[in-house]
């Protein structure tokens, strides 16, 4: 059955075929904080945003008839602990419950990534399995991660954007590097590449957007801000965030017990260390 | 220990098994073969387990000497095959003496082979598997690529194993043709919802080129600008088959040693089975999109596993 007023087109490329509807809703309501969507034909992934029920009950007053939560809320609300809190109280849940069918999971700020096993179960299936252990799963308050320090050598031997960070900022180097390691970080995410924790967030006034080209060797070791986040390069790779000095940590090690120092939802502190420290702990300066 | 020895290592040959899953959360990507199905058909030609250690071999140039007797068998695009000088054919197995050398030339259509030996070549697993991801230096025999004097371990035949041995041809029909223009079948998923009526259209409507950077990471490809309503997102979990459309417009389809997690909207996903074949297709090659439900995905792909256990092999000895 054609849909007669749409343009004529080439067989092979029709967009709309009956089975298929470019507005179709591919999102399941789970409730009020949690959307689940498609992101593959054995992947579904679970959104979370944060309930604010003053807005939620206005809103629900206002149109009865708009059940989603626009995932723009998503955007606005930015970077949450306490829904990445979900996220980690979830991936727990799922790893408990649904071992069996899941191949992996792949949570993140805001989101989980659900990977199953097409020959175990299928998305009709599992979909109802998430509806019913998510449904009524409140946030529990979070116990407090570890604080884990890490050494830093902060310096424009070690740091060659902290100039640039400084100027845009108009404060001097060493405020930068001050504001830098007053904070505590929270670890959202660890991904894009083996042992890369994603921190946040760092203070407002040493935000800084991502290089437009992106630097083709970022040493190992290196700390780095993009916008408000902050993270250690685990190796040597190409990149484009911000590079304010060096850590002599290794944040991944296949070999060692713990593989990473740091673990989703731990407090990381940076603390100023000499370039002799820097040097004992391992550290290497390029040449 | 015994097996074969890299006498030439070609453009990429790397060790792959069905893949490393249960490392996501460390920011391991899978790996795995690019061709799931090619690598599949190398190992049940050998009698393997399908999560057998097997070479990939991309573009080609690979040359091996065995040091053991085995049976090998190699799949995937048509790269000329000689053993001792003298040509084989790809999708059978065939025995292998101590001495024998093994070479390949290079594909002109197609990008990948898969090299399997009986029993699998004897590779230590790392977080579970001997997968190679070359940008992560991890898997394989040294967490890279194959370098020339490398040496592969396998298992030696016994000369009783060796009068038993049976030696299968995929029949002919059944082996995968390579070409030069493919239709990706599409899940709409992620943030689709970003995209008007109108974007997602000209997406399904428009040939893309494979641009100059396309590897196991990914196909960037060239063509006709997508724009969504919004310039990024907060990073999440990206699947195998993601279609990340970035500023700019292009897509790109994120392949088996993507980046665990990123910031660009998302259009949708590849069907597995089509990201297979997208990784035995190169710069210049052209690529459309088609949008698929996820329950006819799920029919095909279950289509396919039965199709591929039904296949009977033809013994050729």
């Amino acid at each position: 059955m054609a849909i007669d007023d749409q343009p004529k087109r080439p067989v092979y490329n029709s967009p709309l075929t009956p089975e298929f509807n470019c507005e179709m809703n591919t999102s399941t309501q789970i409730n009020e904080h949690i959307r689940l969507d498609i992101a593959g034909e054995n992947v579904l992934i679970l959104y979370f945003t944060e309930l604010d029920f003053t807005e939620h009950d206005l809103t629900l007053g206002a149109n009865e008839d708009k059940k989603e939560p626009s995932s723009n809320n998503i955007l606005q609300s930015g970077i949450s602990e306490t829904v990445n809190s979900q996220v980690q109280q979830t991936v727990v849940l799922l790893r408990q419950h649904l071992a069996n069918e899941i191949i992996d999971l792949i949570p993140s700020y805001a989101s989980v990534l659900v990977m199953f096993d097409l020959l175990k179960t299928d998305h009709h299936q599992l979909r109802l399995k998430l509806q019913q252990l998510l449904k009524s799963c409140t946030i529990a308050p979070e116990q407090q991660g570890r604080l884990i320090e890490l050494p830093a050598y902060y310096s424009l031997e070690s740091g060659m954007d902290l100039p640039r960070i400084a100027k845009q900022a108009k404060l001097s180097v060493e405020q930068v590097i001050h504001l830098h390691q007053a904070q505590e970080y929270r670890v959202y995410a660890i991904g894009f590449a083996p042992g890369f924790a994603y921190l946040g967030e760092v203070d407002e006034r040493i935000a800084m957007s991502r290089l437009a080209t992106p630097r083709l060797t970022v040493p190992k070791g290196a700390i780095a801000i993009a916008d408000r986040q902050t993270a250690v390069y685990p190796a040597q790779s190409p990149g484009g965030w911000n590079i304010i000095g060096l850590c002599p940590t290794d944040m991944f090690n296949a070999k060692a017990e713990p593989i990473m120092p740091v673990a989703v939802g731990d407090r990381v502190k940076f603390v100023a260390i000499t370039k002799q420290q820097f040097l004992s702990l391992g550290g290497k300066l390029a040449d | 220990m015994l097996g074969f020895v890299v006498k030439n290592s070609g453009v990429l040959s790397i060790i792959q098994d069905a893949g490393r899953f249960g490392a996501f959360n460390l920011g391991l990507t899978n790996g795995g073969p690019a061709d799931a199905l090619a690598f599949n058909w190398a190992n049940k030609l050998c009698g393997n387990e399908l999560n057998s250690s097997a070479i990939e071999i991309s573009v080609g140039g690979l040359q091996l000497t065995a040091q053991v007797d085995c049976v090998i068998a190699i799949t995937g695009a048509p790269m000329p095959l000689t053993l001792n000088g003298k040509a084989k054919e790809l999708w059978q197995s065939f025995t292998v003496k101590a001495g024998d050398n093994i070479q390949l030339g290079f594909a002109s259509v197609g990008v990948r082979c898969y090299l399997a030996v009986a029993g699998g070549f004897t590779v230590p697993h790392i977080f579970g598997s001997s997968a190679t991801v070359c940008r992560e230096s991890i898997g394989g025999i040294n967490g890279g690529k194959l370098v020339v004097n490398d040496l592969l371990v396998c298992q030696q035949m016994s000369t009783v194993s060796c009068k038993n041995i049976k030696l299968w041809q995929l029949p002919e029909y059944d082996i995968p043709t390579y070409s030069n223009e493919v239709v990706l079948k599409t899940v709409l998923g992620y943030q689709h919802q970003h995209f008007s009526v109108a974007e997602k259209q000209l997406f399904f409507s428009s040939e893309y080129k494979i641009g100059k950077l396309w590897d196991r990471m990914g196909y960037r490809l060239q063509g006709r600008p997508i724009t969504a309503d919004i310039d990024g997102i907060l990073s999440e979990g990206i699947s195998y088959g993601a279609i990340q459309i970035p500023a700019d417009g292009q897509p790109i389809v994120l392949l088996n040693d993507r980046q665990t997690i990123g910031g660009y909207p998302k259009m949708g996903t590849v069907f597995s089975a089509d990201c297979a074949k997208l990784s035995q297709y190169r710069q210049g090659d052209s690529v459309r999109f088609k949008p698929i439900s996820i329950e006819n995905a799920n029919n095909l792909y279950h289509l396919n596993a039965a199709r591929f256990n039904r296949i009977k092999l033809i013994r050729c000895n």
